[in-house]
């Protein structure tokens, strides 16, 4: 696999550690309570089929973390972008 | 000349004699041989037993499908088992030995399994040997895995280097063929041609036609170089073996290469199908190409009278290369009802009789091809006598490649074959590999005859026609059930050449169509790849990148014993005369808390934090408070998981008012680092703050004893004071040593003594650690290593790595207090769940052996003395051990439910796995100075 990092070009996946899903946002409210908004943020997951943005660690290259769209059916990557 | 060498003809040098052995056995090929071809060519048929049935097997290809002729490479520690025959090249010296027979090839007492076949039918693992279940592990299966194998592994390391690289290219053309060559051509830009043979030319040599390198100049062409496996992102996986072809290797034997490429085009020919009929696996029964290839290619008639067996036009052809080599034919066996004119023409030109419409039932002889059983039309049965039978059941395109990303192959009834179906994103396919020239005139054959004799579809793996239908009748209808319950296509050779027919068979059993009974897909490798190769030059030391501290030399002249610590090797302790690492690291903590010690603590993980939001920045990271710390002064810090558990902790110093220097655990250096990076760019990407790693950059040195700071005094230039008051405990200043040199002293204490640690820039490190040794000589100074420091920590009840193993909350190590409840952090939310906080939940404690002598274990369990047992009663575990040199008596850190409640209580360590069973006494976690006082001083 091939990731094409916004900071450095097209990189084989060796270079990357992948971090689950992307589109999970950590909620706003200070965490003075272990709310559903926080359980739902740490461990839920959908397992979608298609599309799919996920968290990826150039961890060999720049350091950046990457928002990479991913069809998780076809191993197509769709887009990458700075997280 | 040997018995069946030609005296002309082939791609061999004759001027260049080579010496072989063979089960010992001395013989002589010629360059450009394959083992196969000199083996045949010495009138060598019998070549191995077969995986169950130990039944004599010959060689049935001359390419890389070869299913039967698997023999042991060379010797010793090069031994390599389960080599086909048909693709090692013969070099002068090669020692060859045939595998999974018993006593000898010729005499296999084993082959007795063919009698008790109806043991070894499909299935025979899940149904023979079922009871009683005990016997499973203790003979059955030491008795199958004897009789039932290929070769053996040498037991020895591997004493082959091997190495991998990356190639980038805008053409991969996969196979050397005239499709492939043509392709190469034709393509522009970066081109790589990767062929698995010696020389280009593929089949085409085979047929013995000229080939044409012409217009190639532009082409990186890799002989000898098999594309194994197609990956994401046109990501190629090839190996290139570089010297299996010479007696020694001079270099590395094999080549790991990854090829990235724009585009590929496939070009990998076709592997032509045997034909089912009974015992159609005795030696001398050969695929009709191959044929062809042994006389065209290698200038050897593999046998001196001929009978052969199709389905097809495109194996006329051999009738004409046999009658060019002076072969005798006994017969051309057509089984189609009508002979094409192509046969009858060539036949008749070799003055051959066709038998229209036969097949043939059996072959017969020992272990050998002595004649074939011809079934005429209407039934009748007529025997020729021949040591050769050539078949050709048809060609199937080699389009393993197209299915590896999940691509699906479909069958064409037109060519009776599957051809491929989606393909990788950039890949085409050309040539017989797309199903293109292929089976001219082809009538489907999947059993000829009704012989009794068992009838191969998987040579390898010994399935049987008669494996196909057990299986239907026990409901393993469908192709990937058929595959697993049967094993057909499942050996080394993935069923090159049986999974057409097997699924042909299925088909005709279940009354389907071919098309609707699909196929399995293949999987990488296409032929197999040394675990060696793969592993490349990553092995032994050389597995992972050693990281040496700057004293690193300097511990090595004082005779320290190393230990890994993640990729660092640290100083375990400094042994003197006579001391073992008991009685060094009682000295090292000894002189720690009575005189002073130096240690190199350089891998601590360090991370240089900048930036008007930093004091905000570490609020958010950690679980305490940041903002309120003044410039130069140091704080312990604890690191929670968003779930609410300990990550890591270390201390943070406050340099500047926008700078921090932030340590980590050695072990999780890069994992903090990580995090920190997530936590800036995804969750507060708003914060003005950088920060990078600089582990590397400083070397630090932590110099712990009642006499440090005389010690430090000593090399702190004069204008520095480092008095109790002006740099107190967890202190922190930048200074300057030994007239001039930048340094920053911490006043820092991992031990429980007066303590500090003195950072100079890395390359200075190891000076620093014979000055202070120096130094440090008036006072006794010592060096001490992780041992001792293991120990003290033990003593003074700090949490590490054993506390710190991911399970943990801050509530359970006791610091429960340091979350602040003023702010977000890291984990703040989670760590609030009532379960996290729950009395109930092991807490440390610290622990010693009521007789005040048995050493207590770390992974041993608490239980009440009186309490059965069980897990159930498990109450906790002791997380570190030592014995204290302080106290006098084993020392331990546990994990113990409502801990802190039940100091004073008994409690019985329980160690069933090492026979370790005592009593304990629980007391808080801090054994030596509880009042901190040594710290202060």
């Amino acid at each position: 696999m091939r990731i094409a990092c916004p900071h450095c070009g097209e990189r084989g996946l060796e270079e990357f550690s992948y971090h689950g899903d992307a589109t999970v946002k950590r909620p706003t409210d200070g965490g003075a309570a272990p709310t559903q908004a926080w359980t739902d943020y740490v461990y839920f997951r959908d397992n979608a089929n298609g599309p799919h943005e996920e968290l990826w660690y150039h961890a060999a290259g720049c350091h950046a973390w990457l928002v990479v769209e991913r069809n998780v059916a076809t191993h197509d990557i769709l887009r990458v972008t700075q997280a | 000349m040997s018995a069946h060498r030609l005296q002309s003809g082939g791609l061999i040098d004759r001027a260049r004699p080579l010496n072989f052995t063979f089960d010992g056995k001395a013989y002589l090929g010629f360059a450009g041989d394959t083992l196969a071809s000199a083996l045949l060519a010495n009138n060598v048929t019998l070549v191995g037993r077969s995986f169950k049935y130990h039944r004599p097997r010959g060689i049935l290809s001359a390419g890389s499908e070869e299913p039967n002729a698997l023999v042991e490479l060379r010797g010793g520690a090069w031994t390599e088992p389960n080599t086909r025959a048909t693709v090692a090249e013969l070099f002068d010296g090669l020692q060859a030995t045939s595998q999974n027979r018993f006593p000898s090839l010729r005499y296999d007492v084993l082959s007795i399994n063919s009698a008790l076949a109806p043991l070894f039918a499909a299935g025979f693992y899940y149904k023979t040997f079922m009871w009683p279940a005990s016997f499973w592990e203790k003979l059955y299966e030491p008795v199958i895995r004897r009789a039932a194998g290929l070769g053996r592994h040498a037991k020895l390391p591997d004493p082959d280097g091997y190495e991998k690289s990356t190639m980038f290219c805008d053409v991969l053309v996969i196979g050397g063929g005239e499709a492939g060559i043509a392709a190469a051509r034709a393509a522009r830009g970066r081109v790589v041609l990767c062929d698995e043979a010696p020389v280009l030319g593929g089949q085409a040599l085979s047929d013995g036609k000229a080939v044409d390198l012409a217009g190639l100049e532009h082409v990186t062409v890799l002989n000898r170089t098999t594309v194994f496996g197609v990956y994401d992102g046109g990501t190629y996986g090839a190996v290139e073996r570089l010297t299996d072809h010479l007696p020694s290797a001079p270099g590395p034997r094999q080549r790991l290469i990854r090829i990235v490429a724009k585009n590929s085009v496939l070009a990998s020919g076709a592997i032509e199908r045997p034909l089912v009929f009974g015992d159609n696996d005795l030696p001398g029964v050969m695929l009709a190409g191959a044929v062809r290839a042994y006389i065209n290619r290698y200038g050897v008639a593999p046998g001196k009278r001929a009978v052969i067996f199709l389905n097809n036009d495109d194996a006329a052809c051999t009738i004409a290369t046999m009658a060019a080599a002076g072969i005798a034919i006994a017969g051309v066996i057509d089984a189609r009802p009508q002979s094409s004119p192509l046969v009858q023409s060539l036949a008749a030109a070799a003055g051959v009789a066709v038998f229209a419409g036969a097949v043939i039932n059996r072959a017969r002889g020992g272990r050998a091809v002595t004649g074939a059983e011809i079934m005429q039309p209407g039934g009748a049965l007529v025997s020729l006598p021949c040591d050769l039978i050539a078949m050709s059941g048809g060609w199937s395109p080699a389009l393993h490649l197209t299915s590896h990303l999940d691509g699906k192959p479909h069958w064409d009834d037109a060519i009776a074959a599957f051809v491929p179906g989606r393909l990788p994103p950039g890949m085409s396919v050309v040539g017989a590999a797309s199903g293109a020239g292929i089976n001219a005139g082809i009538m489907p054959l999947w059993h000829a005859g009704n012989a009794k004799a068992k009838a191969f579809v998987d040579f390898q793996n010994d399935v049987t026609t008669t494996d196909i239908t057990l299986a239907k009748q026990e409901g393993f209808v469908a192709v990937e059930h058929l595959k697993r319950y049967t094993t057909l296509g499942m050996a080394t050779d993935q069923g090159k050449t049986a999974n057409v027919n097997a699924i042909a068979l299925m088909a005709a059993a279940t009354g389907k169509p071919i098309a609707q009974a699909g196929t399995t897909r293949f999987r990488p490798p296409y032929t197999p790849v040394s675990i060696g190769t793969l592993a490349g030059p990553h092995r032994g030391a050389a597995f992972k990148p050693a990281r040496l501290t700057p004293s690193h030399e300097w511990a090595q002249a004082q005779g320290a014993v190393f230990i890994e610590t993640g990729l660092w090797l640290r100083a375990q302790y400094f042994p003197r005369a006579g001391e073992d690492w008991r009685a060094a690291t009682i000295r090292e903590v000894n002189t720690v808390r009575n005189a002073v010690g130096l240690c190199d603590v350089t891998t601590l993980g360090k991370i240089d934090i900048q930036g008007p939001d930093a004091a905000k920045f570490l609020d958010c990271v950690y679980a305490n408070s940041w903002s309120n710390l003044p410039v130069g002064r140091a704080r312990y810090g604890l690191m929670l998981r968003e779930d609410g558990f300990v990550m890591d902790d270390g201390t943070c110093a406050r340099l500047g008012e926008t700078q921090f220097l932030m340590t980590t655990t050695t072990a999780n250096a890069a994992k903090v680092m990580q995090h920190l990076e997530f936590c800036h760019q995804v969750i507060w990407p708003g914060l003005d703050v950088r920060f990078g790693s600089v582990t590397d950059q400083w070397a630090q040195i932590a110099v712990a004893g009642p006499h440090a700071r005389r010690v430090l005094e000593k090399i702190v230039d004069s204008d520095c004071d480092i008095s109790n008051e002006a740099l107190p405990y967890m202190g922190a200043m930048a200074l300057t040593i030994c007239g001039g040199l930048a340094a920053r002293l911490f006043r820092l204490s991992f031990s429980g003594e007066l303590a500090y640690e003195l950072a100079v820039p890395a390359r200075f490190g190891h000076a620093l650690v014979r000055q202070l040794m120096k130094t440090g000589a008036d006072f006794n100074i010592a060096p001490y290593g992780t041992e001792a420091l293991g120990v003290m920590r033990i003593e003074k009840g700090h949490p590490a790595g054993p506390e710190l193993n991911g399970q943990t909350t801050a509530h359970d190590l006791g610091m429960g207090r340091l979350l602040s409840g003023k702010k977000d952090f890291i984990g703040r939310a989670l760590a609030a769940r009532p379960a996290l906080t729950d009395p109930a939940r092991p807490t440390l404690v610290g622990l010693k052996p009521v007789d005040g002598a048995t050493m207590l274990r770390a992974g041993s369990h608490l239980l009440r003395p009186d309490a059965a047992t069980v897990a159930a009663n498990d109450e906790g575990w002791v997380s570190s051990a030592a014995f204290s040199p302080t106290l006098g008596h084993p020392i331990a850190l546990a994990m113990l439910a409502r801990g802190p409640a039940r100091h004073g209580e008994t409690i019985r360590v329980y160690d069933p796995v090492r026979n370790g069973d005592t009593l304990a006494q629980v007391v808080p976690p801090v054994f030596y100075d509880p009042s901190g006082s040594r710290l202060h001083a």
